[in-house]
């Protein structure tokens, strides 16, 4: 069994689309924050400017599952069943970091939830709670 | 009314030139009329989720489903008005086909003084076989007070 740092990190480089948003995944003993560095890509409205609500969702959605893996180990990539996206606040310039709390884990299902925040952890910028298909291998 | 439609097909053509993510995924407004927006997205290999399937992430879906819920609320107003997404809810109900274009059609269904309220589903092939359905509420006016480059001030509010 391969470092858990390594077993995510070399999930993200496998998977273009984080590459594309630049996803990271940052770990402290058992405790995972990914870690979104800004990009002017990730930019939805140029004006203000802010952070694509889309990508904000798409972030969180890749830490539920990172944390998945990390936490449970999966045969295959989990699936996404459903997400409830709220978003707080706009998006800054800023880097973007989250961290997710898997609520229940059974033989398919998992409930996760995800917070994500900028510059203040007590003040969260978007949450997100989903359900994914899931094929744990731990436990 | 129509004269609004008009403005509003100028306006989201702008909004996706203007959105750095929108082109960065290609996105584009495919058709906007009173019944709301339908956007696309191209296929593309750096937007793929799974690699062993080869199927675009669920990241870009909703995005996609994201983006048309916004324009569309600009179909179901009769005056521009700045939005943020207040929340946006998707099931996924299967994998989109690797190589096929992403589709995504939205509707709004009710507009209040504050709020809208919009449906959409995103498809790849028919509307009737879709790859996820979203339901999102919409806050109007958002952008009050505050203009060009807000985001770069420190935020209010929040001590």
């Amino acid at each position: 069994m391969s470092e858990p740092t390594e077993r995510v990190d070399a999930m993200l480089a496998r998977i273009p689309y984080a590459q594309f948003l630049g996803v990271k995944i940052e770990l402290a003993g058992d405790e995972m924050t990914a870690v979104l560095p800004f990009g002017m890509h990730l930019v939805g409205n140029p004006t203000l400017p802010a952070i694509h609500g889309g990508v904000l969702g798409a972030f969180m959605e890749m830490t539920a599952l990172a944390q998945l893996l990390l936490t449970e180990g999966q045969a295959r990539q989990p699936r996404v069943i459903d997400v409830s996206i709220e978003y707080l606040r706009s998006g800054r310039p800023l880097t973007t970091f989250a961290r997710a709390e898997i609520k229940k884990v059974g033989r398919r299902i998992a409930n996760v939830h995800v917070e994500a925040w900028q510059d203040r952890r007590a003040a969260p910028i978007a949450a997100l709670r989903g359900h994914f298909l899931v094929t744990p291998t731990k436990g | 009314m129509s004269e609004h439609l008009d403005a509003m097909r100028n306006f989201v053509q702008a909004m996706n030139q203007g959105s750095p993510h929108a082109i960065a995924l290609k996105m584009e407004t495919v058709a906007l009329d009173r019944d709301g927006a339908t956007l696309r997205v191209p296929y593309d290999e750096k937007l793929i989720g799974d690699p062993e399937t080869g199927v675009i992430a669920g990241g870009v879906v909703t995005t996609l489903l994201d983006h048309a819920c916004g324009q569309a609320v600009h179909t179901g107003l009769t005056e521009f008005k700045t939005i943020a997404t207040l929340d946006l809810r998707i099931d996924y109900m299967r994998a989109a086909e690797p190589g096929k274009d992403i589709y995504a059609r939205a509707h709004c269904y009710k507009v209040t003084r504050s709020v809208a309220f919009v449906r959409a589903v995103a498809y790849d092939d028919n509307p009737d076989d879709p790859v996820a359905a979203a339901q999102a509420a919409f806050m109007l006016d958002s952008s009050k007070g505050r203009g060009f480059g807000a985001n770069l001030k420190d935020r209010k509010g929040d001590q």
